[in-house]
């Protein structure tokens, strides 16, 4: 998988992760793949309702030593 | 910076049934899952991550001058939303101060009446689960049954008024939250009783509670008479109270009845709980006042937050015991159950003693709502 960029959102509370998240998306193309890392723990599931709702694909998700991964590729 | 509403405040207005607009902007389905009801409260939902370009999705269903209060998780999306709002000229929108995690927790006490020897008996009502405790008090004691968590809540009440709490009571063990029972129990030097039943693999010491040992409040005519009731759990045990009052745990609730699965016995316990609700409960006199454990519909929360029904009534109106059919009985209270409450084995544990989470997790184990009742 090609991330173009990855986007640092440890230690961020909601709903950070999802305002830097929507911002760092903006200077993407469609198609390309951007990383998220989050500590916040309703990262998860507003994260999968957002890139749902704005029309991108959530490919994977992971959980590690408390920091969530995100793989999103946008729409 | 968005102003701010109090969980207090907002509780008032609940129980008060005052008009009330609530934005939820957590995501559509932890909104679907649990959100704030009761009274005269109004909630619409839009996720806020809907919200950061523009209010729009939003605008055409709220009014400028009106009071709006806006609720997420935590109260940091809210607080965003709030201050959004408010460029966009709805001058009256507040940020619920900790959002729906304060709201799980905030504890509403409401007096339910006057005992026979000038005590009294106030029920205190978490709005955010549904979950109800009891506060007896007569002659300078008390005995709470079916102790919330957030213990220091019942202590500043009881300290305000100068009383001393005795005795920490559960009807049953809870599967839905965690009881503060036993921490506020060693805290006062008071005891903690429990069904002993429901006990058998508790790691600490307590009273059993027993048919027949009435627990005196105050020393005076205030008796809290245990009576055997099982079916929501092996050992569930209801109170009767001053001769007045009947505090029903998880068995009976106002528009339903208890659910026998959380301990993953349904089937054994089925048998108990019919014979509860159908034939123990009808012994007694129509005129008792029920008050059970929890509710789970807005419509229970009645005029100043109270939830309470004549014992009468509820063999005419609650649909669970209108069920005339064994066979029917049993297929309503094991099959399509509701889900299970948020986190109910590792809640069963702590309140045995066996684990002792962090207080931030027993916080996150509590979200959502109780789910202890089936419908009729």
């Amino acid at each position: 998988m090609e991330v173009k960029k990855v986007l640092d959102a440890k230690g961020l509370a909601c709903p950070m992760p999802i305002v830097k998240t929507k911002k760092t998306m903006e200077e993407l193309n469609s198609g390309e793949i951007l990383e998220v890392h989050a500590t916040d723990k309703g990262a998860k599931s507003d994260l999968t309702a957002w890139a749902k709702s704005g029309g991108h694909e959530l490919l994977k998700d992971t959980e590690e030593d408390n920091v969530l991964k995100f793989w999103i590729k946008k729409g | 910076m968005a102003k701010t509403i109090s969980t207090k405040t907002l509780a008032k207005k609940v129980i008060n049934h005052e008009k009330t607009l609530i934005l939820d902007v957590r995501n559509t389905d932890e909104f679907d899952n649990w959100k704030i009801e009761g009274g005269k409260v109004e909630v619409i939902n839009e996720p806020y991550f809907n919200l950061l370009d523009d209010v729009e999705p939003v605008s055409s269903r709220l009014e400028k001058d009106k009071e709006i209060i806006v609720v997420c998780a935590k109260g940091g999306s809210s607080e965003m939303v709030a201050d959004l709002l408010e460029e966009a000229g709805f001058i009256n929108a507040y940020s619920l101060e900790g959002g729906m995690k304060a709201w799980s927790e905030h504890l509403e006490p409401v007096k339910i009446g006057d005992l026979t020897d000038g005590g009294s008996l106030y029920q205190f009502v978490r709005l955010g689960k549904g979950c109800l405790s009891y506060f007896i008090e007569s002659n300078g004691e008390a005995a709470i049954i079916d102790t919330a968590r957030m213990t220091d809540v019942y202590e500043n009440f009881a300290e305000k008024q100068g009383i001393q709490i005795k005795h920490l009571i559960d009807t049953h063990l809870h599967a839905d939250h965690i009881s503060g029972g036993l921490s506020l129990a060693s805290k006062v030097d008071g005891k903690y009783h429990l069904p002993p039943k429901d006990a058998t693999e508790v790691t600490f010491d307590y009273t059993p509670l027993e048919e027949g040992n009435d627990i005196i409040v105050g020393n005076t005519a205030v008796k809290v008479h245990p009576v055997y009731s099982p079916g929501h759990t092996i050992g569930s045990t209801s109170f009767i109270i001053d001769d007045t009052y009947l505090l029903t745990g998880d068995i009976l609730f106002v528009k339903s009845i208890g659910r026998p699965d959380l301990a993953g016995l349904a089937e054994d316990w089925v048998g108990d709980l019919r014979n509860t609700l159908y034939n123990r409960y009808k012994e007694l006199s129509d005129d008792l006042v029920v008050l059970p454990a929890h509710y789970s519909f807005a419509e229970e929360l009645g005029e100043g937050g109270k939830v309470s029904a004549r014992l009468g009534d509820l063999y005419s109106k609650n649909s669970g015991l209108q069920v005339e059919d064994e066979g029917v009985f049993r297929k309503m209270v094991t099959e399509n159950l509701p889900p299970q409450p948020n986190a109910y084995q590792d809640i069963r544990q702590t309140n045995l003693g066996q684990i002792t989470p962090e207080h931030e997790e027993q916080k996150e184990m509590e979200i959502g709502p109780n789910r202890c009742a089936v419908e009729g």
